[in-house]
């Protein structure tokens, strides 16, 4: 009887240390979720349009990191700040030169060409590297046990750059001239611009910050995950779209929270399903959402005037 | 003589911003109804309360006795409720012709199998939807444009392609948004003219929002002036030129300037 | 839409017999050696690309919605269609047709569904809505055992020449017929402006759904065509580069254009095997068409203009008379 009782009790201690283990991983997975999440937020927010090309600027972060490590010996923050500055100024290029002629004009096309551009890059980035790369480690990684559970220097990092980005953004958003121009715009982009805020440089900025942060995304991402393959910007980066939905799109905070729930979904369902279900709950748990809360968790049904 | 359409004890908020407040209006059958008032006075926001586009958040609206407060836009335009809005929305890309015949089809019945494949009913209401829609461009002066894109019409004439088409719906009730907007002196008399042609040969109330006071004072049997979302002033275009408070809401504002 | 004008007088009696030397000419080819089985086969999937192009037309052109499912569609009909022939019936001629329609009925419904759930949401969401569909199709089939999972199952080679040929016919006459009717001008009136639409009376759900279901069916049926034109299937074949590929020839040929569509589908399908031997760059060059399109020629080649040949007699005998008067 005693006996049995505390077999069920380890039995429940065992499966809870799981859960607690696994929680440390989702949260790893939500924050870089999160981050790539806040790109397309940002975007949809400012110019109500999907930037379909938003996670293949994710993945090339990765690779940019592969390319910078293998060639230059610098130290981490070194390296990850060029990567957030490199795709950074890419997304803002592609903006300049493939989204902003085209506004104005139907939204159908906008969306299109960023679906056009996402291909371009990852299927660029395919000719260059047919087969997965190994991301080299940029430190060695040492873990610790705390109360039965490992945690390693690369998941606090991982997570700690993640919340501190985000933070960060947050804080610029909400507290500078900048944000607030930015949320201005996202509020009304018809009058706004009339009252003298650069409507094109917030957009160029907005851009700039959103593949930035999608671009340490994928660096982390890389990483956690060391294999890294062109496919990974749909594989990975639409999932992070979804995040997006979920938490609201145009929602910079619904962003974050999507990620979070998200990554939270992805980690459960390998842990206790087969892993091959993964997309297709994801999936799913996006159109359920969008059944009963059609414009995410965060977000607001548009305005529409007549 | 029973209404046609009642507005009762409407208020529409939007957020904190209350557009419309407690605001009751009737338009009696055969009636030309004016709704006037200051810009900002809640005018165009009555009109898409009526036509469904808004939700009234408080209050009653009856058409023919019946409430369609709620009804979604689709289900009140075929009860007989007919508009035009301040800012043309013509189908630019289509033809002339075309842009009528959206308007009739709600009165064309053939199921959708009909038409995939060619069924005989879907061929004779087809017929019918052209020869009758090219019958009601004539009188509008569009018929020798009937081929042309309506984007490319000229000012004057997109105003009456709208007319025409809200008139193909066959209703009882044709609600105009400014429909002397942007006319000179003669176009508006004449617009007047036409207008009551229009309410004769199509046996149809008018409800009109209107700036141009000659054309509201001529054509409208009632007036309504609305100011700031209320009900100010209710009467015949002789009580409504005779009201202080109506002379005030308007000569008010001008002495600011 | 606006025909060519000029061209308004053109003799409509070309056409039934073109469709007619087409067919036997098809027919013909499978027993004379007219055409080598490469030809045939390019020109089977040029067909299947028309019947592919023309569908999402509807949805994307003349409804103006932008739905990056269509794969997901085709990949329906085709699982659905190939189950039929080698699971449940032999892979006979005669249960080919039953297996297409069954395999465009199958994609109908789920479209039908899909249409439902778009009315919650508006605007860009339908491309979020379609792009999750293609996704859970994808992953549904990946995790069937019943359908060989990721590797997929072999089918029968059924689909001949005057099959698609056929097919093609039968498509763009239905969806010509469905464009040029009441609910095709609901449809069209819906992407110019639903909130006029509205006011006139027009069911825009009613169209909504129909051009769905429409556009689905036939995509359905080109998956089963090309199903039974390959001998085996897999997830990974209808996934969001096919239907960016189908994006590709639709914005190509034109938008609201039938005759847009032929002619994106055909030209679409000889660059994309002349481009073949590139290998990985075919895939860079294929979306940069897409992008310069849409930055240069956003409505294609035809945009919203259409042959005569496409439009009813009755469409075209009102312009006549018309243009007759001073």
């Amino acid at each position: 009887m005693i006996l049995a009782a505390a077999a069920a009790s380890s039995a429940f201690s065992g499966w809870a240390f799981y859960l607690a283990q696994q929680s440390i991983n989702a949260l790893q997975l939500g924050s870089i979720y999160a981050l790539i999440a806040l790109g397309y937020s940002m975007v949809y927010g400012v110019l109500t349009m999907i930037n379909f090309a938003h996670g293949d600027l994710f993945m090339l972060g990765a690779f940019a990191c592969l390319l910078i490590a293998a060639f230059l010996p610098l130290p981490f923050v070194v390296i990850l700040l060029l990567v957030i500055l490199l795709i950074g100024l890419l997304g803002a290029l592609i903006e300049r030169v493939a989204y902003r002629p085209l506004r104005g004009g139907p939204r159908v096309s906008a969306i299109i060409t960023a679906l056009g551009c996402g291909l371009v890059i990852e299927n660029l980035t395919l000719v260059n590297f047919p087969y997965a790369q190994r991301m080299p480690a940029l430190f060695t990684s040492t873990s610790y046990q705390v109360a039965g559970l490992t945690i390693s220097t690369l998941q606090l990092l991982i997570i700690g750059i993640s919340v501190a980005l985000m933070l960060g953004l947050d804080f610029f958003i909400y507290k500078t001239r900048y944000g607030i121009a930015m949320r201005a715009i996202a509020f009304d982009a018809r009058t706004v611009p009339l009252m003298g805020v650069p409507a094109d440089r917030i957009i160029s900025l907005t851009f700039l910050i959103g593949a930035g942060l999608g671009g340490a995304a994928g660096m982390l991402y890389g990483l956690a995950y060391p294999v890294i393959a062109p496919s990974m910007g749909v594989l990975v980066g639409w999932k992070a779209f979804i995040a997006a939905v979920i938490g609201g799109i145009g929602s910079v905070r619904g962003a974050v929270l999507g990620g979070f729930i998200l990554g939270g979904v992805e980690i459960m369902v390998v842990a206790f399903l087969p892993s091959t279900y993964r997309d297709l709950i994801s999936y799913s748990l996006l159109l359920v959402i969008l059944i009963f809360k059609p414009y995410g968790l965060l977000g607001r049904a548009p305005n529409q005037k007549v | 003589m029973s209404a046609l359409l009642e507005i009762q004890h409407v208020t529409k908020r939007f957020g904190g911003l209350c557009a419309i407040s407690d605001c009751s209006v009737a338009v009696e059958t055969g009636h030309t109804h004016g709704i006037i008032g200051p810009n900002g006075a809640g005018k165009t926001t009555l009109f898409n309360l009526i036509t469904g586009i808004y939700k009234p958040t408080e209050g009653a609206i009856r058409f023919r006795g019946e409430s369609i407060a709620g009804l979604r836009p689709g289900r009140i335009a075929l009860k007989g409720i007919g508009r035009t809005f301040q800012n043309i929305r013509l189908c630019k890309e289509l033809t002339v012709l075309d842009n009528v015949r959206i308007a009739f089809d709600s009165q064309l019945h053939y199921a959708p199998i009909e038409a995939l494949i060619r069924l005989p009913r879907s061929g004779r209401g087809e017929q019918r939807s052209i020869d009758e829609s090219l019958r009601l461009l004539e009188p509008f002066g569009l018929l020798a444009h009937a081929h042309d894109r309506a984007g490319d019409l000229p000012y004057g004439h997109q105003r009456k392609l709208e007319i025409a088409r809200a008139l193909a719906l066959k209703p009882s009730a044709l609600l105009l948004d400014e429909p002397a907007a942007g006319l000179n002196t003669g176009e508006t008399a004449a617009l007047t003219e036409f207008l009551r042609w229009v309410r004769g040969e199509f046996d149809v109330t008018l409800v009109l929002i209107e700036h141009h006071m000659h054309l509201v004072m001529n054509l409208c049997d009632r007036i309504t002036v609305l100011d700031f979302g209320q009900t100010i002033a209710d009467g015949t275009p002789e009580e409504i030129r005779a009201n202080p408070r109506v002379i005030e809401a308007y000569l008010g504002g001008a002495d600011d300037e | 839409m606006k025909p060519f004008l000029a061209a308004a007088a053109i003799a409509r009696w070309p056409l039934p017999v073109l469709i007619a030397a087409g067919f036997a000419f098809t027919v013909a080819a499978q027993y004379l050696p007219i055409l080598n089985g490469y030809t045939q086969f390019v020109l089977i999937t040029v067909g299947i690309n028309i019947i592919l192009c023309a569908s999402l037309n509807l949805v994307n052109g003349y409804m103006g919605e932008f739905s990056v499912g269509h794969a997901g569609f085709m990949s329906l009909g085709a699982y659905s269609a190939a189950i039929f022939t080698t699971k449940w019936l032999p892979a006979t001629p005669a249960a080919f047709l039953p297996a297409v329609l069954f395999g465009g009925a199958v994609a109908a419904v789920i479209g039908f569904f899909l249409a439902l759930l778009s009315f919650k949401t508006r605007g860009d969401y339908l491309a979020i809505i379609t792009l999750a569909f293609l996704m859970i199709v994808k992953s549904t089939w990946e995790n069937l055992p019943y359908v060989g999972g990721p590797r997929g199952i072999t089918t029968a080679p059924l689909t001949t020449l005057p099959w698609v040929f056929a097919a093609v016919v039968a498509t763009i006459w239905i969806i010509r017929n469905l464009v040029y009717s009441k609910f095709g001008r609901a449809v069209i009136a819906i992407r110019e402006d639903e909130i006029a639409a509205n006011a006139m009376g027009v069911r825009v759900r009613e169209a909504k759904i129909l051009a769905f279901v429409v556009s689905s069916f036939f995509g359905g049926v080109a998956g089963a065509l090309s199903a039974h034109a390959t001998f085996f299937i897999n997830p990974g074949q209808f996934d969001i580069l096919k239907s960016t590929e189908i994006l590709v020839m639709v914005y190509l040929g034109g938008i609201g254009s039938l005759a847009g569509s032929i002619l994106g589908a055909t030209i679409f399908t000889f660059l994309s095997q002349a481009l073949q031997p590139l290998g990985y760059w075919r895939l860079v060059i294929l979306p940069l068409i897409l992008v310069l399109l849409m930055l240069f020629r956003p409505r294609g080649i035809m945009g919203l203009r259409e042959l005569p040949w496409f439009l009813p007699r009755r469409e075209l005998l009102i312009k006549r008379e018309l243009y007759k008067k001073p």
